[in-house]
């Protein structure tokens, strides 16, 4: 029973994870692709949890900590290259 | 034009030691579960990235007064010295030694000099890969 609803939630992740992708593909701005790409991070963060849960392993655990933290730098990378053109500043201007 | 991060400073200011914690944590954890060296140095440089990212290169700078390139020497030097220290006992290149400890507050630690290898290992990483984001973020 257990196993089957675990499948289930993994199938819905997938499919919110395809739908997600449309909107990277498709997304009419880069803000739209920016948090499409931070949903798609944190949905296959929670996809990996539930195969962790379905391989009975604690080793995942590490990985989905990892995941969550690139996925933050990232959007923030992202989010300063789309607002000020640049990542890394020489000298802040205060 | 006058721009005000005060949100993403403050969180970077409180993630950082979050994510280095973490770093320390997964580096010290290698030997019996997954992590080590290299994830533990990748995440200790991605937490300066953070730090990178919400203020600038020059603020890092006075934060943390670290050469990267003289860090990368040190850590190939302590990888070098774990390596060929056993030869000065006669034992052949690389052989590694573990044995018990009871440590103040720990209690039974096997304690391995593999440890100080990955030491190497974690220092190299970290100057490497800040190397590479001070060169590239400079060039104008």
């Amino acid at each position: 029973m257990i196993d089957q609803i675990l499948m289930l939630a993994l199938a819905l992740f997938s499919l919110s994870i395809a739908i997600t992708l449309y909107r990277v593909i498709k997304g009419p701005s880069m803000p739209d692709r920016a948090i499409a790409l931070d949903t798609i991070g944190v949905n296959l963060l929670s996809a990996i949890a539930i195969v962790s849960i379905v391989l009975k392993t604690k080793a995942y655990l590490e990985a989905i900590l990892i995941l969550g933290i690139l996925a933050f730098i990232g959007t923030i990378a992202f989010t300063k290259y789309i607002e000020r053109g640049v990542v890394v500043e020489r000298k802040s201007n205060h | 034009m006058k721009t005000n991060d005060v949100i993403i400073q403050f969180t970077a200011k409180i993630v950082f030691f979050i994510i280095f914690f973490f770093a320390i944590h997964i580096f010290l954890a290698g030997h019996y579960t997954p992590g080590g060296g290299f994830v533990g140095g990748l995440l200790a440089s991605s937490a300066i990235v953070l730090l990178v990212l919400a203020f600038d290169i020059n603020t890092v700078r006075t934060i943390i007064p670290v050469t990267y390139t003289t860090l990368t020497a040190c850590g190939l030097i302590i990888a070098l010295a774990t390596a060929s220290f056993p030869m000065l006992l006669g034992d052949p290149f690389f052989t590694h030694y573990f044995d018990y400890f009871t440590l103040p507050l720990i209690g039974k630690t096997s304690l391995h000099t593999a440890m100080l290898f990955d030491t190497g290992v974690f220092l190299v990483v970290v100057g490497v890969t800040m190397t590479i984001i001070q060169t590239i973020g400079e060039d104008e």
